[in-house]
């Protein structure tokens, strides 16, 4: 496994949707690379034969009784929204100006 | 007069129960105490205090009534800010939830509210609990009440100050990867990761759901049982949750206490105990004078072996920035928290991203979407799922053979605030004695072990137990604190320097 380029912390960053500038990409880049490089001795240890683990305590077939329940009211569920209107999340345009 | 901030918990509920002091005394010292030496702390993000004595008098009322109230009605408490509680701003330390106030409560906090226990305020943490130092907190440092100048451990670092400073005498936790544990160390208190699944994160934000735990902090074994006792239990909102009885932990130190350990086998970690080097001198020399102490009051050590714990620290750091990343992807800019406008909707979370995260989320969001992409989920994310397999077989062959396990809980006495912030590896490497623990879903507990003879500066004892035997965690705790607090004369907190009150 090759370590990690400054190309490839801007393409990632931009998969996460966070913005980086010039000078967030050079001081992150280097310390992500150091970072990759020491947790990649992770494929050195276990072979085909050994499963993975997933959940520390597997619990199968979680269901709880299917009764309605009171939930958030609409006006609570909308009041950390950055904006709201007409009992909805309002947002920024969706599409771009030419689509 | 009595200085109640001093006290434990047992003993306010106690000296509560005979009349001796309300609800109302406690609290409004508690809160006194936060005014004078919080501003040198920064152990806490939000004061409730009209909340908190809102609650101190409705419990004084129904004791005067002579209604039967739960056992540690009427104490204060501190909640860390990862635990959303209604009404009440939660940040869980980070800019882009900043002045977010939660429409509902946390599983936890509504069982510290049915246990009528008035909430002091949040406490400080490393944003979204992505830290060792409460250094990456978007609000600033939390200070260690032992030497300002040091970090308190995180990244619980301020629910760990809040008790050392005598801010509150009990405080909710939570532990991915040791930050219960690692700040109980640091600080000299007591700090306990149930067994994964024991304690409901539902209303917990999430950092690594596999790997994330709440659990109880105290300055004594017994207030940290108690406190356990509350938050413990099956939860229907947590599909995670066990469906089993919560362990027996206040007997359990109640036993412990008794110091008796006879029959007890004890497995000292050779790969986490510093046989190798990387561990403190003043470190080792604590760790085994209670070693000691435990063989005196008659368990067995022996020394294993847990080999694939070399790899540990390797598949956290693989499988705690995906789940992250992933568990991130909610801040969004639509439904909470900060929006920075910038053109379309895309755009604008990216901004917004950009603004309201610190560089230690940037690092593990960027880490974790990189593990688990394309072309490298297989080498990343899948080999470290396979060293979680290892960890547990270590862990279980471990545990056949003795009944719990034991090492220091971090290699170094708390360093100075700023010394490892622009080195990531050097700050997660604090973490190698508590990781394997969240990795595996087994409980564990650190408690004081004295003062490092080169520094003077806190030591921790980890004590690790088979899933669902968090009780033994208790049992050999509250054994070895009372053989070191009957050798010291008393808690090693009271011999914590003087805060400057103002």
């Amino acid at each position: 496994m090759s370590s990690l380029e400054r190309s490839d912390v801007a393409r990632l960053a931009a998969l996460a949707r966070i913005d980086m500038s010039d000078g967030d990409l050079d001081r992150l880049s280097g310390q992500l690379a150091v970072i990759v490089d020491a947790v990649a001795k992770v494929a050195e240890v276990a072979g085909e034969d050994v499963p993975a683990t997933s959940h520390p305590i597997p619990l199968s077939n979680i269901h709880r009784a299917d009764v309605v329940r009171p939930s958030l009211a609409q006006e609570a569920a909308l009041a950390g929204a950055p904006e709201a209107e007409d009992g909805r999340f309002r947002v920024p345009q969706i599409l771009g100006e030419d689509a | 007069m009595t200085d109640w901030t001093r006290a434990s918990a047992a003993d306010m509920a106690a000296a509560m129960r005979r009349g001796e002091v309300t609800s109302v005394e406690l609290t409004r010292a508690h809160l006194e105490r936060i005014s004078a030496v919080d501003g040198d702390v920064h152990a806490f993000l939000h004061i409730d205090a009209d909340g908190a004595l809102a609650t101190a008098r409705e419990v004084d009322a129904a004791r005067d009534a002579g209604e039967e109230l739960p056992a540690l009605a009427g104490v204060p408490i501190a909640i860390k800010d990862v635990l959303v509680t209604e009404g009440l701003p939660t940040t869980a330390g980070s800019r882009i939830l900043e002045g977010w106030i939660p429409p509902y409560d946390g599983t936890v906090t509504k069982r510290i509210r049915a246990a009528r226990m008035p909430i002091l305020g949040k406490t400080n943490m490393d944003e979204f609990a992505m830290g060792s130092s409460t250094e990456h907190s978007g609000y600033g440092p939390t200070h260690n009440p032992w030497d300002l100048e040091r970090i308190p451990g995180g990244s619980g670092g301020g629910s760990a100050a809040a008790l050392a400073a005598f801010e509150a005498p009990l405080a909710v936790g939570s532990d991915t990867g040791g930050s219960i544990r690692q700040p109980a160390s640091v600080t000299a208190t007591v700090g306990v990761k149930p067994t994964y699944g024991g304690v409901s994160r539902f209303g917990a934000i999430a950092l690594a759901s596999s790997l994330d735990q709440l659990g109880p902090c105290g300055r004594t074994v017994l207030d940290t049982a108690l406190l356990h006792e509350v938050m413990a239990g099956h939860d229907e909102m947590d599909a995670t949750s066990l469906d089993e009885p919560v362990p027996p932990v206040v007997d359990a130190a109640h036993d412990g206490a008794r110091g008796d350990l006879s029959g007890v086998r004890i497995g000292v970690v050779k790969e986490i105990s510093g046989a190798d080097g990387g561990f403190q001198d003043g470190v080792k020399q604590r760790f085994e004078e209670s070693l000691e102490h435990l063989r005196s009051m008659g368990a067995e050590i022996v020394e294993v072996s847990c080999p694939s714990f070399e790899y540990a620290l390797a598949a956290y750091y693989v499988i705690l920035p995906s789940e992250a990343s992933s568990n991130l992807a909610k801040f969004d800019s639509v439904r909470f928290g900060m929006r920075v406008e910038k053109g379309n909707v895309e755009r604008t979370m990216a901004a917004t991203r950009a603004e309201g995260f610190g560089d230690e989320v940037k690092r593990r969001i960027i880490l974790g979407t990189y593990a688990l992409s394309a072309g490298y989920y297989d080498a990343y994310y899948g080999s470290a799922q396979k060293v979680r397999t290892l960890v547990q077989r270590d862990f279980d062959a471990a545990f056949a053979d003795v009944d719990v396990l034991v090492s220091p809980t971090t290699p170094t006495t708390p360093f100075k605030l700023g010394e490892r912030i622009d080195d990531p590896m050097a700050m997660y490497l604090n973490d190698i004695a508590t990781i394997p623990a969240n990795l595996a879903g087994i409980p564990g507990m650190s408690l004081p072990a004295g003062l490092a003879e080169e520094d003077g500066l806190p030591v921790g004892f980890q004590i690790l137990a088979p899933a669902r035997e968090d009780a033994r965690l208790y049992r050999v705790g509250a054994a070895l604190e009372r053989a070191l607090t009957d050798e010291w004369g008393g808690a090693l907190t009271a011999q914590a320097p003087e805060l400057e009150v103002k």
